[in-house]
């Protein structure tokens, strides 16, 4: 089982002078594992992912994400990670090959790699026939689907996911759930933020962070059978009502 | 009718190629109504608000709100409806006292006068009031921009998804908070991409592609879905929704937080024909039902109508 944690968290706090951000958290994460990290607004969710991701260095204690140290392995750690954001991760004025080629290119495939990864790629989202088209003309969906396939391009150990189903219709949420499993059967690691509480059902395993501290982390149907409720919203309401810091 | 909308057109022209954002819609909402218009981004939410705030012209059909037509009587209209845009837009470089006071001022009110409208929600800003709002919390910006739409005591209030990327805990006190609205006469227009805030609608229009899948409260909504809907669970979800995908009697399969929602193309097919093309499968703990379904089940059905 040693073998198979691809982060390792123990006692991980980040302070911003007297405001204790991410206040000594401790998980991991399994190779493969679909990983839910819940929180209210202001939680210190945003926080927890930056110092995981080797943008932003912990206060204390101790994290390895990929077999390395978030302190002196950071630019290891970005190598072997892939992140997607609400916010998307593509260029919106670059066409469709161009963010293919411009992502596969700085997380350093080779050119005849590149090539079949984007064949590959656009056969799998039907994007055929789109390759030249500029992504700012993309429907959302399409966008959003086409940013997760880029953030895994260099087939990373872990994918950060940072609410990446915001604004879309049902269907397209759930397509984009269908290449979060494929991922996972593929053996990546799924971090990913959410605030629709049925996708943290399709999670393996769920944490709920509360004033900077995981309060709860299991399974949706242990959590569920803990705290006796009949879904992930209330397991949720009711940890996040004990919220005491303000959301400011 | 606190609004009426009838064949409702808006075109956007971009690099020659024209985007229909709103396909000739109609509807009314009567006054002191919670209609939810709710559709994901891209459906022409925005662009019906605009157009019923007077921020943005039609280029066909007609609509009146609050009595007022949103052609020829735009200047009534903007004296009496609230509009709280999707994206924060106070003056960031401005307390909270402040804006609250510009927003008075421009509509030549006295915070002291309406006070009693906002108090409930300016109270839990009041300890923040000298913080200028660029430095507010998502939270607490949404609470005083939400004050200075309603410092004018408007007859009609519009607020574009409010909730959009708030977590459940503010996304419920937030509805609180409208429905304590509700009960002083106000008639409020919200859009959101949240099914399940349809619940907390009097009606809904489910809105895609710049037309309306289904105007109704959202009990009639439910009571429209047209086949039976089954939840299915077992060990392994993600198998489990391929093996129902492969049968060719499967109309539909989506998850839904710990179930997956099925449908027959033939809605005569029974419990026993699920379990069957489950069976090959060899899952455990496998449990089918037939339930009720939820707006998100309509939306669903409706889109691929």
């Amino acid at each position: 089982m040693q073998t198979d944690k691809v982060i390792s968290v123990s006692n991980l706090t980040k302070k911003f002078g007297d405001f204790t951000a991410v206040d000594n958290i401790s998980f991991d994460c399994v190779k493969g594992e679909i990983f839910g990290f819940l929180g209210a607004n202001g939680a210190g969710k945003t926080t927890a992912m930056r110092m995981l991701c080797g943008l932003s260095l912990p206060t204390s204690g101790e994290a390895s994400v990929a077999g390395f140290d978030v302190y002196k392995e950071s630019e290891l750690i970005k190598k072997k990670i892939g992140y997607m954001s609400q916010k998307f991760s593509l260029y919106e004025d670059l066409t469709v090959w161009e963010n293919i080629r411009f992502y596969a290119g700085i997380y350093g495939l080779s050119d005849s790699n590149i090539r079949e990864k984007s064949r590959q790629l656009l056969t799998e989202l039907h994007l055929e026939g789109q390759e030249n088209a500029l992504v700012r003309s993309l429907p959302l969906g399409w966008k959003q689907k086409l940013a997760f396939s880029v953030a895994i391009v260099h087939n990373p150990a872990i994918v950060f996911l940072d609410e990446p189903t915001g604004g879309v219709d049902p269907i397209t949420r759930r397509e984009f759930w269908g290449l979060i499993y494929e991922a996972s059967a593929r053996d990546i690691t799924v971090f990913v933020t959410t605030h629709y509480m049925d996708e943290a059902e399709y999670c393996n395993r769920v944490s709920i962070m509360v004033d900077g501290k995981i309060e709860a982390l299991d399974t949706p149907a242990n959590l569920k059978q803990h705290y006796n409720a009949d879904s992930m919203d209330e397991v949720f309401l009711h940890l996040a009502r004990t919220a005491t810091r303000s959301q400011d | 009718m606190a609004v009426t909308v009838q064949d409702l057109v808006k075109n956007y022209t971009v690099k020659k190629k024209t985007i229909e954002a709103l396909k000739g819609i109609s509807f009314s909402v009567e006054k002191g109504e919670i209609f939810g218009i709710i559709g994901p981004d891209g459906a022409g939410k925005t662009s019906l608000f605009r157009i019923l705030t007077t921020l943005l012209e039609p280029d066909g059909g007609s609509a009146t709100v609050d009595g007022c037509s949103v052609k020829d009587e735009y200047l009534q209209i903007r004296q009496r409806v609230g509009y709280m845009p999707g994206k924060f837009s106070l003056y960031q470089d401005l307390t909270v006292q402040e804006n609250l006071e510009f927003f008075a001022a421009i509509f030549n009110v006295s915070i002291a006068d309406n006070y009693e409208y906002i108090k409930e929600i300016y109270e839990q800003i009041a300890p923040f009031k000298d913080r200028k709002a660029g430095q507010l919390s998502g939270g607490m910006k949404q609470k005083l921009a939400l004050c200075c739409a309603l410092i004018h005591k408007p007859t009609v209030l519009f607020l574009d998804e409010p909730t959009t990327g708030v977590d459940a805990v503010s996304r419920k006190e937030f509805w609180e908070m409208l429905h304590r609205l509700k009960t002083q006469g106000i008639t409020i227009l919200v859009s959101t991409p949240y099914m399940d805030e349809a619940g907390l609608c009097d009606r809904v229009g489910l809105i895609q592609k710049g037309a309306f899948l289904s105007i109704e409260t959202p009990q009639s909504i439910i009571r429209d879905f047209k086949k039976t809907l089954w939840s299915v669970r077992a060990d392994d979800m993600y198998r489990l929704m391929e093996t129902i995908l492969k049968s060719p009697l499967i109309n539909s399969c989506y998850p839904f937080g710990q179930y997956h929602h099925v449908t027959f193309k033939d809605d005569t097919k029974k419990q026993s024909d699920l379990e069957a093309i489950v069976a090959p499968g060899n899952f455990k703990d496998v449990e089918i039902a037939a339930i009720q379904p939820n707006i998100e089940d309509c939306f669903m059905a409706l889109m691929t109508e």
